[in-house]
């Protein structure tokens, strides 16, 4: 079976652990198991009580801020870092106490750490060429020439690895990784150092030869558009724990809080306070955002993608007379197939993604419409006074463990 | 006459490294002039020729009105930014506005007027005696974007301002520095190497590769109109869809064949027979039951508001832009329609456009 489990996502990842493989085909069993994991480095809970798998056949992507515990993580899949509970599971047995080298792992890191003085080949052939390993030369030679072949790195077999750009550097190090056809690929912001122009290439290249390999990999990052493009499965992580795991599409369309919904997405989504006032969301200063059910609490935060906000009446701006829930555009920036405005809307300001490439220019009054079937409406949390704020540069996460999932998002 | 003029600019190491080849650009005053390029085309060098951090060994650069070629940095009225530093914590809003003020030997009534004046145009003005970490994330980017551009020099020239910055945060300040260069009027020059980042602040956009300029427009002219084939793939994420192939008119009006001979499209502007490239933008590429290209789904890249559809054609790889609904799966089997109207035709062999 080629193609990845797409549909198979499942919820909050609290579960994780009691989900069973699907009935059938080996791809969607689980290679890797992280059960139940804390970590302590120093005084910092790095690692909270993780949980997660990782098919037979598939990219994981772990994405979370800085010192959200993603390089802990990974290193304690590898082996490098012990956690202080729970286990590690590969292929059904506890790796928790094995050496590295056990586990049968490959890891990419950020820093494309070659050996500068050395050539392409003889960096490629160094993980070969381990102690312990017996590979013969004949072999040696092959899977050489395979992985450079694979990486598109065949002309620079023999030059000096100082002498490549970055983004052949980092091929080269992928390629080190995959001469030795390990169980499991660890990536740990493999792109992260490169040129945009070229991180934009390797995303779909690391994902289409990962395919063939059909190795499974952990890949971690920051970068949300990375991990929506790359990931057959995401797990947000932020401050130790996870707060959801699913599809790109379900995390990006479904997300579980506000705190998961502000890491996908670029222009963050917009979160406004809303009250129900008879049949309708009101924003703050009373302008209606959208229809509402009358069941449920009176007091909710509405979340809507910059996307899931259209202009209406756009042909006719210069005409029609202002009224009072116009938006104010503020900032216009034009970025190929879409334009982004943000706008001074319903007490607040708000982006708005929209294929629209007329004259908008700023002071222009627009009339948008809330796409209701695509809204989140959030439990409000304590504090969301916050959200509010148009930048929201890192959201704290509360400590209590999430809310139940029925209490949250509207359904798309 | 333009505020800055750069004529046959040109910077050669002793090494022999030909970094700039000869530059010639006009910028208006209260104009946002984004260099963009990748790395090593010139851009940064071009920046510090600007500055006068390197001496130009060609050309010459004249700034609101006088020539500033040999001149060193100190006497030409330029700010240059970096990036935007952390803020120092135990220092309030005003102090840390005011470092660079009084680092540079202000008066102390000079700086307190220009303080209130920044912080007024921002927005800060009400948290002055704040520290910083009283101050929102939000608020926090404004002052270290009020304390860089304070003292409001002839000319701001950033390098790559935002390059240490997350993701989210790159965005907000993109916008700030956007708003408040619309109020300030400071002519800037902007270096990036992020073609999202140039499309969204400039003005105009230079388009630099190999120590030359390729390109000189507004966002869309650049986008739309690209001058030749780098322009065309550099530009726009992804890139154009570039596929080979030549102009015949054998059907008796131009028309434009792939190479292998499957793609057959009637080229809407007149054009030589010859060896010639399509370009199509992935916004332009539908999937449409008639459409002449065949092809399969290789990869689908979903970005949240929209999908890329990597397409395996009988004229090679085509990104379409499609919507985000509902994934794709490999192998699938389409056809394709390229918009006639959004079709870019380059000579294969100058690499320009036609």
């Amino acid at each position: 079976m080629r193609a990845p489990a797409l549909e198979e996502a499942r919820g909050p990842a609290r579960d994780g652990a009691g989900v069973e493989a699907p009935a059938g085909p080996p791809a969607g069993a689980h290679l890797l198991g992280v059960r139940g994991v804390s970590k302590r480095l120093g005084r910092a809970q790095a690692l909270f009580d993780v949980q997660l798998e990782v098919r037979a056949d598939e990219l994981l992507v772990v994405l979370g801020p800085t010192g959200a515990g993603k390089t802990t993580l990974l290193r304690t899949i590898a082996g490098l870092e012990r956690p202080d509970e729970g286990a590690i599971f590969m292929a059904g047995q506890d790796v928790t106490a094995s050496a590295p080298a056990e586990r049968d792992v490959a890891l990419v890191f950020q820093n494309f750490s070659l050996y500068p003085r050395w050539t392409v080949r003889r960096n490629l052939e160094f993980p070969l060429r381990a102690p312990g390993r017996s590979v013969g030369e004949a072999e040696i030679r092959r899977r050489v020439e395979w992985a450079a072949n694979l990486l598109n790195i065949s002309r620079y077999l023999d030059r000096e690895a100082s002498r490549l750009s970055g983004g052949e550097m980092q091929r080269v190090a992928i390629g080190r990784a995959i001469v030795r056809r390990p169980r499991l690929f660890l990536m740990d912001e493999p792109l992260t150092n490169l040129d945009a122009k070229l991180r934009e290439r390797l995303r779909v290249e690391l994902v289409e030869l990962r395919r063939e390999l059909k190795t499974p990999m952990v890949f971690v990052t920051h970068d949300q558009a990375e991990a929506l493009s790359m990931a057959d499965r995401i797990v947000v992580l932020s401050e130790g724990r996870v707060l959801q795991t699913g599809t790109a599409r379900e995390i990006y369309e479904r997300p579980l809080s506000p705190v998961v919904a502000l890491q996908l997405g670029q222009p963050a989504i917009n979160l406004l306070p809303v009250h129900r006032v008879a049949d309708r969301w009101l924003a703050p200063d009373g302008t209606p955002l959208m229809a509402a059910e009358s069941a449920g609490p009176a007091e909710r935060l509405l979340g809507i993608r910059p996307e899931n906000i259209h202009l209406t009446a756009l042909e006719t701006e210069h005409h029609r007379t202002a009224g009072p829930f116009d938006a104010v555009v503020e900032i216009v920036e034009y970025i190929g197939p879409t334009t982004t405005l943000l706008c001074a809307w319903a007490g607040t300001h708000v982006h708005i993604l929209t294929p629209y490439r007329g004259r908008l220019r700023p002071g222009d009054r627009v009339l948008p419409r809330v796409d209701a079937a695509r809204a989140v409406l959030f439990d409000l949390p304590l504090g969301a006074a916050h959200l509010a704020s148009r930048v929201p540069p890192r959201l704290p996460s509360s400590s209590s463990p999430l809310p139940a999932p029925a209490s949250k998002g509207t359904p798309i | 006459m333009s505020f800055l003029a750069l004529a046959g600019l040109e910077k050669t190491y002793r090494d022999g490294t030909r970094a700039v080849r000869g530059i010639d650009l006009s910028v208006d005053g209260g104009e946002l002039i984004v260099l963009l390029g990748p790395s090593g085309c010139g851009k940064t060098t071009t920046l510090r020729m600007v500055a006068g951090l390197e001496l130009a060994t060609g050309g010459s650069i004249r700034l609101n009105g006088k020539d500033v070629t040999t001149m060193r940095p100190s006497q030409r009225d330029v700010g240059m930014v970096f990036q935007f530093y952390a803020l120092y914590p135990h220092l309030t809003v005003r102090e840390n506005i005011a470092f660079p003020l009084r680092a540079a030997g202000w008066s102390r009534s000079e700086i307190g007027g220009r303080v209130d004046d920044v912080a007024a145009r921002m927005g800060l003005g009400k948290l002055l005696s704040s520290f910083p970490r009283q101050l929102s994330g939000g608020d926090q980017q404004k002052v270290s974007l009020a304390r860089a551009i304070v003292r409001r020099p002839a000319i701001h020239l950033m390098d790559e301002p935002l390059g240490t910055l997350d993701a989210d945060q790159r965005l907000a300040m993109r916008e700030l520095i956007r708003a408040e260069q619309l109020a300030s009027k400071v002519t800037t020059i902007y270096v990036t190497h992020d073609q999202e980042e140039a499309m969204s602040l400039a003005d105009r956009i230079v388009v630099m590769e190999g120590g030359r300029i390729r390109q000189v427009g507004t966002p869309s002219d650049v986008y739309d109109r690209p001058n030749d084939l780098f322009v065309a793939s550099f530009v726009g994420s992804p890139g154009m869809n570039l596929i080979p192939g030549r102009v015949t008119e054998d059907s008796g009006r131009p028309a434009f064949v792939s190479k292998e001979g499957h793609l057959h499209i009637d080229v809407p502007r007149p054009a030589r027979p010859g060896p010639a490239t399509l370009g199509i933008r992935c916004e332009h590429v539908h999937e449409a039951s008639d459409g002449p290209v065949f092809g399969r789904v290789l990869t689908e890249e979903y970005l949240g508001s929209a999908s890329h559809v990597h397409v395996q054609t009988d004229a090679g790889r085509v990104i379409m832009r499609g919507s985000s609904g509902a994934a794709r799966r490999r192998d699938t089997e389409l056809r394709l329609r390229l918009d006639p109207a959004q079709i870019s035709m380059f000579d294969a062999v100058t690499e320009k456009r036609l």
